[in-house]
C-alpha cells in the first residue's frame, strides 16, 4: 500500500510542481535523516543548477510554500508537505515490518536466507505496482546509494569487525579482497568481451571497457546469507573471517575499480598510459582512504575523551566523525569505504573505553539498526526493481555472465589459496576452499552499483538485468543450498560456543605459551607485530587518547561503587524472584532436581569469570568482541563485569567479619533433612566458615543475632553475594579443615540434632541487633572456641549468603552443586 | 661452536625424523640455539629467563619448566633436565609444528592430544597424574597476575569455579561424600573437547630467514 503511495505521490508530485529535482532533493535529505540525521551537509544536486538550503526534517515548506488562505480553515489537509518523511516512513516500516515476520517463524530463516525473503517480499510488492501500472520509486540514484545507503551498511560491517581474527588473517584477508577482485573483475571482463565478439549474441556493441565494468560490479561479494550459515553451523574461524573481511574490503576495491572503469568507459581511446595512471590512482585512492580512516578514527576517539560531561550526544559524535571520513573522502574522491572502515576499527576500541557503558550500547545499537535497515532496504527494491524495470534480456550474455562469475570465482579461489597457503600456519584445505568459492554471493552492492550506472551506457538495461540474474541466482540457489553442503562436505569447525571457565583459562594458557614459545624460538609472526603495536599503544596512544589510562584510579573506584549500588538494587528485585516460593522438598527431590538450577547459576558464574578473565589478562593478546553476526549485537558485559567487582570488594568487606550474614531462616534448612542424618554430611560444605558465625553458634544466645539481621538493611548487600560467595568457595578451606576434622566429626551429628529443635524455634524470634556486632568483635579471639564447633557454624554459614531470605528450597541447591569439590578436606581422610 | 658448525648433515637427517622439522628449520632453530644459549651446548634455564622478550609473559616461569620436563621429551620418563641441548629443545618445539594439508585425521588427533598433554603437564607440576587445586590455582594466578590486586584475588576464585567445573562436567553423579581429587588426563581432555586449537597452539616454523618473511607477508 505505501508503495503505491509512494510513486502515485512521486508522479502527482511531478506534475504539479515543476521542480522535480528540489523534490528529489528533499527526498534525499529526508531519507538522510532517516539514515542516521547526517543530513547536516545537502547534497548537490546531480545536475548542479539549483542549491537549496538545508532542509529541515519536518519536510518541505520551502518547496511548497502554503498557499494564503481566506478564511480560517476547519479542517485542512496538507498532504505534499508531509508525503516524502510520510512514505519513507513507511517503507522503513513496511521493510522492518518484513524483518519480523521472518522471525516469527525462525525456522524458515533456518533453511531459506534472509534475503531471499525480503527479496521474494521485494518481487511480489513489485508484482503488485506492475500490475496497477505503476513506476518503481526513484530512490535509488547514484547519490542517495553512496551518500546514505552505502555508509551506515559498511560502518556496520566495520565497526563490529571481529578485531582479534581479523588481524591474525589481515594478509589473506586483503590478498583475497584485493587481488581476488582484480582476478575476478578482469577475468569475468576479459571473458565476457570475448563472448561478444561471437555474433550470434547480438552484443559486439559492446565494448571491452564496459564489459570490464560491468564485471567489476559484479565482483562484489556480499555473502550476508552465508555469513549466518557460517555462523549458525560454526565454520572455523579462518574461513569465517576471510569471507567476512573479504566481503568488506571487496566492496571497497569495487567502488574504487567501478568509479575508474566507469570513468574510462566515457573515454573514447584508452592509452597505455591512462592503465598505469589507473593502477596508480587505485593505491592513491585506497591508501589515501584508510589513511583518512585513521585520521578521523584518532580525533574521533580524542573527542569522546572529553564527553564526560555531556553523555548524551556522545554517540552522535560517533556517527558524525565516520560520516566525516566518509564524507571527505569521498570529496577527495578517494575510497570513502576504506575511510569509514577504518575510522571505525581505529576509534573503536578507544572510544568503548571512553564513553559510558549506555552510549556503548546505544553506539552499537544504532550501527547495527542503521546498517541492517539500509540493507533491508536495499535488498527490497532489489525485489521491486526486478519486477518493475524494463529489462533487456539476452539469454547468451547473461547465461555465460553466470558461468564465468562461477568459474572465475572458483578458479580465483583455488589459485590464490594455493599462493597464499605457504604463508598460513594453518593452510586452507580443499573444504575451505570451496566454502570460501561457494560463499561468493552477490548482494546489495551489486545491485546498487549495475542500478545507478550512468545513462551513457549504451547496454546499461542489459547489465541491470544480467546484474540481477546473477543476484538471484546465487542469493537463491547459493544461498539456500550452502547450508547443507557445508554440512554435507563437513568444514572443519570451530566451536565457539564453549562456555566454560577452563577453555577460557586454556585459551589465555595457549596464547600465552605460544607467545613465550615464539619469543624463545625467535621467530616472531603477527604476534610480534601485536606486542610492538600493543607497547606503542600503552605507552602512547592510550595515554592521549582515553580519559582514565590507568587500571583503576580512585574515582572509577567511585564511579564504579555509585553503579555498584545501582546493581545490587536491580539484582535484589531478580533474586527475589528466582526463589520466591519456599517449598518443603525432601532431601532426595533436592538432589534429582539439582541438575536444573545447577546450570542456570554456573553458567552466570561462567560469565563472570570470563569478564574477570578477559578484563585482566595480559593485554597483549587481548580479544575483543569475538563473532558478531552481521546483523546481531555482541552482548556487552560490562554489567556483569561491575557485578564483578562489586563482589571483589563485598568479599574484601567481608573477610574481617561476617557482618552481612544473612538471614536465612535457620528453620527450613532442617525441613528438608531426614531426621537422623548428620547436617554437613548431607548438605554443606565445611569451607565457608566465618570466625564470627563460628563465634555466635556456641551458645544459643547467639542465634537469634541470626534472626536479627533478617530484618537489617545490609540484607540486600548479603543477598547480592549469592554469586560471590560461589566464586569464594574454597577459600579459606584447606587451612582451616584439616586441622580439627576429627573433633568436628566426632562432635557433629549430636550436635546438629540438638539444635534442630533450638534453632527452628528461635528463627522466628528476632533478637536485638547487639548480638551481632558483638560477636563480631568478638571474632579474633575466638579461635580455639571456633575450632570446636566450627561444623556446625559452617552449616549456618554456608546457607546464610546463599539464599536470599524466603528460599526455602532453593538453596540446599546450591549446596549440592558445590558438594563435591568442596568437601573435599573434610572428607579426604575418611576415603583414605 | 666448532663442535656445532661441523655437525654433520646425518645428525640433522636424525634430528628431521625425530622431531619433523625441515632441514632449514633446524638450521633456523640452530641458530636461535645458540644465540640463546652463547655458543654453549646447551641451554640451562638462567639462559632462558634472561629473553627480554619473555619479560612480559605472565606464564613465563610455566613455559621454561617446560623445556626442561622430561615428560615433553617423547620419552617415557619422568622428572626434570637441569639443561638441555640442541634435541631437546627441538623436541619441545616440535610439539608446535602446524599440521601441512597432508595430516590425516587420525595424525591430526594424537598431535591435538600431544599438545594437550603438553598443557597438562604445565599444569602438574608434580607429575603425579593429577592436576590438583593447588596446582591449578598456581596456573590461574600466574595468568592473572599482571593485573594487579584484583587477579590475586579473582585468580583464587576462578581457579576453584574452574575446578567445580571440571568435577561437575566429569562426575555428574557424584555422591555428597565424594571428593574431587584433581583433573586427570582423561578428565582434561574432557573438559576441553571441542576447543579449537588450530589457531592457538600453533608456530609457523620459518623455512628463510625471519626479516625477509616478514617484508614479503606484510605486503601482500
Amino acid at each position: 500500500m505505501s508503495l503505491e503511495l509512494l510513486c502515485g505521490g512521486l508522479c502527482k508530485m511531478d506534475l504539479k510542481i515543476t521542480r522535480p529535482r528540489g523534490v528529489l532533493l528533499i527526498f534525499f535529505t529526508v531519507l538522510s535523516l532517516l539514515h542516521g540525521s547526517r543530513g547536516e551537509i545537502p547534497p548537490k544536486p546531480t545536475g548542479g543548477v539549483t542549491i537549496l538550503p538545508p532542509v529541515k526534517p519536518d519536510g518541505g515548506p520551502q518547496a511548497y510554500p502554503d498557499a494564503e488562505k481566506a478564511n480560517l480553515p476547519v479542517f485542512t489537509m496538507d498532504y505534499p508537505r508531509i508525503q516524502l518523511p510520510f512514505e519513507i516512513t513507511l517503507w522503513v516500516l513496511l521493510a522492518s515490518f518484513a524483518k519480523i515476520g521472518f522471525n516469527v517463524y525462525h525456522k524458515i530463516t533456518i533453511w531459506v536466507p534472509e534475503t531471499c525473503l525480503l527479496i521474494s517480499i521485494g518481487l511480489i510488492v513489485g508484482g503488485i505496482m506492475h500490475s496497477v501500472h505503476e513506476e518503481p520509486p526513484a530512490v535509488l540514484t547514484t547519490n542517495v546509494f553512496f551518500l546514505y545507503m552505502l555508509p551506515p551498511i559498511v560502518l556496520d560491517s566495520g565497526y563490529f569487525m571481529p578485531t582479534r581474527p581479523f588481524f591474525e588473517n589481515i594478509g589473506t584477508v586483503l590478498w583475497f579482497a584485493v587481488v581476488g577482485t582484480l582476478w575476478n573483475s578482469i577475468g569475468i571482463g576479459m571473458s565476457l568481451f570475448a563472448i561478444c565478439q561471437i555474433e550470434a549474441f547480438g552484443v559486439q556493441d559492446i565494448n571491452l571497457q564496459e564489459n570490464l565494468l560491468f564485471a567489476t560490479i559484479i565482483s562484489a561479494v556480499d555473502p550476508v546469507a552465508v555469513l549466518s550459515v557460517f555462523e549458525d553451523v560454526s565454520v572455523n574461524e579462518q574461513l569465517y573471517i576471510v569471507v567476512f573481511g573479504e566481503c568488506l574490503f571487496n566492496d571497497a576495491v569495487t567502488v574504487v575499480l567501478y568509479n575508474m572503469f566507469s570513468f574510462v568507459a566515457n573515454m573514447p581511446v584508452v592509452e597505455p598510459v591512462d592503465v598505469f595512471l589507473g593502477v596508480a590512482r587505485f593505491f592513491v585512492v585506497g591508501l589515501g582512504g584508510m589513511g583518512f580512516g585513521i585520521l578521523f578514527g584518532f580525533v574521533a576517539a580524542f573527542t569522546t575523551r572529553f564527553t564526560s560531561k555531556v553523555r548524551e550526544i556522545e554517540p552522535l559524535f560517533i556517527f558524525m566523525y565516520s560520516y566525516l571520513a566518509y564524507l571527505v573522502a569521498e570529496l577527495f574522491a578517494i575510497s570513502s569505504i576504506m575511510a569509514i572502515v577504518t575510522c571505525a576499527l581505529t576509534m573503536k576500541y578507544y572510544v568503548e573505553e571512553n564513553v559510558s557503558q549506555r552510549s556503548c550500547t546505544t553506539i552499537r545499537h544504532v550501527v547495527k539498526m542503521l546498517g541492517s535497515i539500509s540493507e533491508t532496504l536495499i535488498f527490497f527494491f532489489l525485489g521491486v526493481v526486478t519486477v518493475t524495470t524494463e529489462h533487456e534480456w539476452n539469454w547468451g550474455y547473461i547465461l555465460f555472465t553466470l558461468l564465468f562469475a562461477f568459474v572465475w570465482r572458483g578458479l580465483g579461489v583455488l589459485v590464490l589459496t594455493q599462493i597464499i597457503n605457504p604463508f598460513r600456519t594453518i593452510p586452507f584445505n580443499l573444504k575451505d576452499q570451496f566454502g570460501l568459492a561457494y560463499g561468493g554471493l552477490r548482494g546489495a552492492i551489486s545491485f546498487a552499483l549495475a542500478f545507478t550506472l550512468p545513462d551513457t551506457i549504451g547496454r546499461k538495461q542489459l547489465f541491470v538485468t544480467a546484474t540481477i540474474a546473477i543476484i538471484l541466482f546465487t542469493v537463491f540457489l547459493q544461498g539456500i543450498s550452502i547450508r547443507p553442503l557445508i554440512e554435507f562436505i563437513n568444514v572443519r569447525r570451530t566451536n565457539r560456543n564453549l562456555d566454560t571457565i577452563n577453555v577460557e583459562i586454556h585459551c589465555r594458557l595457549m596464547e600465552h605459551t605460544i607467545a613465550g614459545i615464539e619469543d624463545l624460538c625467535g621467530q616472531w609472526s603477527h604476534f610480534y607485530w601485536k606486542d610492538k603495536f600493543m607497547k606503542f599503544n600503552n605507552r602512547i596512544l592510550r595515554r592521549i587518547l582515553i580519559r582514565d589510562s590507568r587500571a583503576e584510579s580512585s574515582i572509577v573506584a567511585l564511579y564504579k561503587k555509585l553503579e555498584l549500588q545501582n546493581a545490587m538494587e536491580i539484582l535484589d528485585t531478580v533474586s527475589g524472584d528466582i526463589s520466591a516460593a519456599p517449598s518443603i522438598v525432601s532431601l532426595y527431590e533436592e538432589k534429582k532436581s539439582s541438575a536444573k538450577p545447577k546450570k542456570k547459576f554456573l553458567a552466570a558464574d561462567l560469565r563472570n569469570m570470563h569478564d574477570i578473565l578477559s578484563k585482566n589478562m595480559y593485554k597483549i593478546r587481548q580479544r575483543t568482541v569475538a563473532f558478531t553476526g552481521k546483523h546481531t549485537l555482541p552482548n556487552d558485559n560490562h554489567t556483569k563485569e561491575i557485578l564483578i567487582r562489586r563482589h571483589a570488594s563485598i568479599r574484601r568487606s567481608l573477610r574481617p567479619g561476617s557482618f552481612q550474614t544473612s538471614v536465612v531462616p535457620r528453620s527450613h534448612k532442617y525441613f528438608s533433612l531426614p531426621a537422623g542424618k548428620s547436617l554437613d554430611s548431607n548438605f554443606f560444605p565445611p569451607e565457608r566458615l566465618s570466625y564470627a558465625a563460628g563465634q555466635e553458634t556456641m551458645s544459643e544466645v547467639a542465634y537469634p543475632s541470626r534472626r536479627s539481621r533478617f530484618d537489617q538493611p545490609t540484607r540486600s548487600s548479603s543477598r547480592a553475594m549469592m554469586p560471590l560467595r560461589r566464586l569464594d568457595t574454597l577459600k579459606e578451606a584447606p587451612s582451616v579443615d584439616i586441622l580439627d576434622e576429627e573433633k568436628g566429626e566426632s562432635g557433629r551429628t549430636g550436635r546438629a540434632m540438638s539444635r534442630t529443635n533450638s534453632s527452628y524455634s528461635d528463627s522466628r524470634v528476632p533478637a536485638p541487633r547487639r548480638h551481632f556486632s558483638s560477636s563480631a568483635d568478638n571474632d579474633n579471639g575466638s579461635a580455639d572456641n571456633f575450632r570446636n564447633v566450627h561444623h556446625e557454624t559452617e552449616e549456618e554459614e554456608q546457607q546464610q549468603p546463599l539464599s536470599p531470605s524466603p528460599a526455602w528450597a532453593a538453596e540446599p541447591r546450591d549446596n549440592t552443586t558445590r558438594n563435591p569439590l568442596l568437601r573435599r578436606p573434610q572428607w579426604n581422610p575418611k576415603k583414605m | 661452536m666448532g663442535a656445532s658448525q661441523t655437525r654433520s648433515e646425518n645428525q640433522y637427517q636424525d634430528l628431521m625424523d625425530k622431531t619433523g622439522f625441515s632441514l632449514e628449520q633446524i638450521k633456523n632453530l640452530h641458530k636461535r640455539f645458540q644465540q640463546l644459549s652463547g655458543n654453549e651446548d646447551t641451554i640451562s634455564r638462567e639462559n632462558l629467563e634472561t629473553i627480554p622478550a619473555l619479560a612480559n609473559n605472565p606464564i613465563r616461569k610455566q613455559i621454561i619448566e617446560a623445556f626442561f620436563d622430561k615428560r615433553n621429551q617423547h620419552q617415557n620418563e619422568v622428572g626434570s633436565l637441569e639443561e638441555i641441548g640442541f634435541e631437546q629443545f627441538l623436541m619441545v618445539m616440535s610439539h608446535f609444528r602446524p599440521p601441512t594439508l597432508k595430516t590425516t585425521e587420525e595424525e591430526r588427533e594424537a598431535m591435538r592430544k600431544e599438545k594437550l598433554r603438553f598443557l597438562f603437564n604445565m599444569h602438574d607440576t608434580d607429575n603425579d597424574g593429577t592436576i590438583t587445586l593447588v596446582e591449578y590455582r598456581k596456573v590461574v594466578e600466574e595468568l592473572l597476575s599482571k593485573s594487579g590486586a584484583i587477579g590475586q584475588e579473582a585468580a583464587k576464585a576462578i581457579a576453584d569455579a574452574a575446578m567445580l567445573e571440571v568435577a561437575s562436567t566429569n562426575v555428574p553423579h557424584m555422591e555428597p561424600d565424594d571428593f574431587y581429587e584433581g583433573i586427570t588426563f582423561e578428565h582434561f581432555e574432557q573438559i576441553l573437547k571441542g576447543l579449537e586449537m588450530e589457531t592457538r597452539m600453533h608456530i609457523r616454523f620459518l623455512d628463510v630467514d625471519t626479516t625477509t618473511m616478514r617484508c614479503g607477508k606484510s605486503t601482500s
